[in-house]
């Protein structure tokens, strides 16, 4: 994995290939190396559609190795969602396939000539480009199907559906799964816009014939491996929970804890929030036949994904995450699973945020395009965005839009991003790394629920302002390094309460490299990788008053608690403090 | 007195998801625990009336207490 691939698609007589080293960016993988090309080979004011932005794609350090978990894919460019920087992170086959191709990342640069789409074919044997007019704006599942015919079930891809076409600001970019669907998504943040504008739907990765990357130490490399799996199994979190409901047995407890925004965050419960439960749709998977626990690429130990079938036993779409049942549930007041899940195959298959596109609706339905709670409306409005219309443009453009659009007050974004499923009122400490991240609202960047909610990695009281700053720096820090490893974000639960597991994961690193790196070395590359992403929005236009939650949050009393946002100014300020 | 309790995820298995119960007045988190046969470590989130609760918290007349397994998402 030492190789960097650039395409320059603005280059004379077509796609322009180049393959050098990744000297210049030593010991760099995932979130680190997306962040570094960007902050220093994009200028901050490109606009983000136009040819000076890249698009880059990197697997983590540890992907296309043995490593457990290591399948986490990181893409990055300047957002045209928030206008700053921006990592998107997924699963998949994708990571493990492209590391072991040898690539540290592929960089797409320049723009492909209005009209024109490519596909990227890379083997052992070398990398291909050519037009592809006949994917021009099918949507990822039929994508997909048609590769299938050409390339087999055994490669992964990585691809656009028409709303990267269309270079909508909630445009997706999607990651074949082990059964060699479209399913997993760098949702965040637009980046399937950026593909979208290069002229390129697809890349075909296919590692026949190449074998795992190969460890510096293997008996170590192999110990620690073992530790790390272990500590993953006996954490309760990781080990039980995650495999038996999936992230939505999140549901009852964010509910229950009065901060699961309902109907466009304007309440912390929903009525309706027993009925798309994880408890209720694990149950429902299992009843028709489809399976509640599954990983979401090879190598995967925690296994938090599954599949949803439709009442006849047929499968919709994978089991949806969290996120995606708040955001198309409760957040639109619908409690009906099978349409969230119908919401969210159209999503993956338009190539869609469900974050953002959930907040869109949301939106759409206080404006009065739509009843809260109408399933088949909210369905009809995504399959506007999927057949292009300037209604569906304009939802597809995100929740920022929307409200500006149809003048909405209550717009739930910061730095132009829809906040995920959690109110920042009720739970004080995700409010900060709303507020604060470098990529806009991303409850991911910085996960105050562990200790605001769940009780790992200590306690923090959510209701109160005290001590969030300092839990969300430190995550921030955390996630930023984690991100640039390969690993799932998941195996955070286990390392935050077991050092031991931490260790290990650190071990492994230094095994696969032949590295002595401490603990205070991750955080470091954390800081580093902050402090770049930082400088490229400060360049960018961005401010401290960019960093601060919408007004309504420090308004308008959130029930059951009847809670404000109360963290100040100029603690928000005092996050990049180190 | 009155309470409402509530148990979520592996919690349900062999028990229930919701119930009233009349216990005695003065009582707390850990007479619940006895009577539902769980241990500390089987249930680090507690929420009384939607708050952080601990296994010395007192209860109080119609108060809803809800209690889950460890879990996470995301």
């Amino acid at each position: 994995m030492d190789k960097i691939l650039r395409i320059n698609m603005s280059a004379k007589g077509g796609p322009a290939l180049k393959e050098e080293s990744n000297a210049k960016y030593p010991g760099m993988g995932g979130r680190a190396l997306t962040t570094a090309i960007i902050a220093g080979e994009v200028h901050p004011m490109a606009n983000p559609l136009g040819e000076e932005n890249k698009l880059v794609i990197a697997p983590g350090l540890l992907s296309g190795s043995a490593a457990a978990m290591s399948g986490r894919i990181s893409i990055g460019c300047k957002s045209p969602l928030t206008g700053g920087i921006k990592e998107a992170n997924s699963g998949g086959q994708a990571a493990q396939v492209m590391a072991r191709l040898g690539y540290a990342a592929i960089v797409l640069e320049g723009r492909a000539p209005e009209g024109e789409l490519y596909k990227v074919v890379i083997n052992k044997d070398g990398v291909k480009i050519d037009k592809a007019p006949e994917y021009k704006m099918l949507p990822n599942y039929d994508l997909i199907e048609k590769v299938k015919a050409t390339h087999g079930d055994k490669v992964a891809c990585i691809s656009i559906g028409p709303a990267g076409e269309m270079k909508l600001g909630a445009a997706s970019i999607a990651c074949t799964d082990m059964e060699f669907r479209p399913t997993r998504h760098a949702g965040r943040g637009g980046v399937g816009a950026v593909m979208g504008s290069k002229g390129v739907k697809i890349i075909i990765l296919d590692d026949a014939g190449l074998e795992n990357r190969k460890p510096a130490d293997p008996e170590k490399f192999r110990e620690a491996n073992k530790v790390f799996v272990e500590g993953l199994r006996t954490h309760a979190v990781t080990g039980s929970a995650l495999p038996a409901y999936g992230t939505n047995v999140l549901v009852n407890l964010i509910n229950e804890a009065g901060g699961f925004p309902t109907n466009n965050f304007k309440e912390g419960r929903f009525a309706g929030a027993s009925s798309i439960s994880g408890e209720t749709i694990a149950d429902i998977e299992t009843k028709r036949g489809a399976n509640p626990t599954h990983g979401c690429h090879r190598g995967c130990v925690i296994r938090c994904s599954g599949t949803y079938h439709d009442k006849n036993g047929k499968f919709l779409s994978k089991q949806p995450e969290y996120e995606t049942v708040w955001a198309h549930g409760a957040n639109c007041g619908i409690d009906d699973p099978d349409k969230i899940a119908m919401l969210d195959f159209l999503d993956d298959n338009y190539g869609l945020d469900t974050i953002d596109m959930g907040a869109a609706i949301a939106v759409a339905m206080d404006a009065g395009l739509a009843k809260f709670g109408d399933g088949d409306a909210a369905i009809n409005l995504i399959k506007e965005v999927g057949k292009g219309t300037p209604l569906g443009r304009i939802i597809g453009s995100g929740a920022a839009t929307t409200a500006k659009v149809f003048g909405v007050e209550r717009a739930p974004v910061v730095k132009g991003q829809a906040m995920p499923a959690y109110d920042p009122r009720a739970i004080q400490g995700i409010g900060v790394t709303y507020a604060t991240s470098t990529q806009g609202a991303d409850h991911t960047a910085g996960y105050c629920i562990t200790a605001n909610v769940l009780k790992v990695g200590g306690f923090v009281d959510p209701l109160k302002s005290e001590g969030q700053v300092e839990l969300s720096r430190n995550l921030q820090i955390a996630t930023a390094a984690i991100d640039s490893t390969g690993m799932c974000l998941f195996i955070a639960f286990a390392i935050l309460d077991q050092p031991e597991t931490f260790q290990a994961l650190i071990d492994m690193l230094n095994a696969f490299y032949g590295l002595s790196m401490t603990a205070d070395d991750v955080a470091a590359l954390g800081k580093q990788i902050l402090t770049m992403e930082r400088d490229f929005n400060k360049k960018a236009g961005f401010t401290a008053l960019d960093d601060r939650l919408p007004r309504y949050f420090y308004t308008e009393k959130l029930p059951p608690h009847n809670a404000l946002f109360t963290v100040t100014d100029e603690e928000l300020d005092s996050v990049y403090n180190w | 007195m009155k309470v409402k309790v509530k148990l979520f995820a592996t919690l349900r298995d062999g028990r229930f998801s919701e119930k009233e119960f009349e216990i005695e007045a003065g009582s707390d988190v850990e007479l619940l625990l006895k009577m539902f046969n769980l241990k500390h470590e089987d249930v680090p989130i507690i929420f009384i009336n939607g708050r952080h609760a601990d296994f010395d918290t007192r209860i109080m007349d119609n108060d809803d207490i809800a209690f889950f397994p460890p879990i996470g998402g995301g």
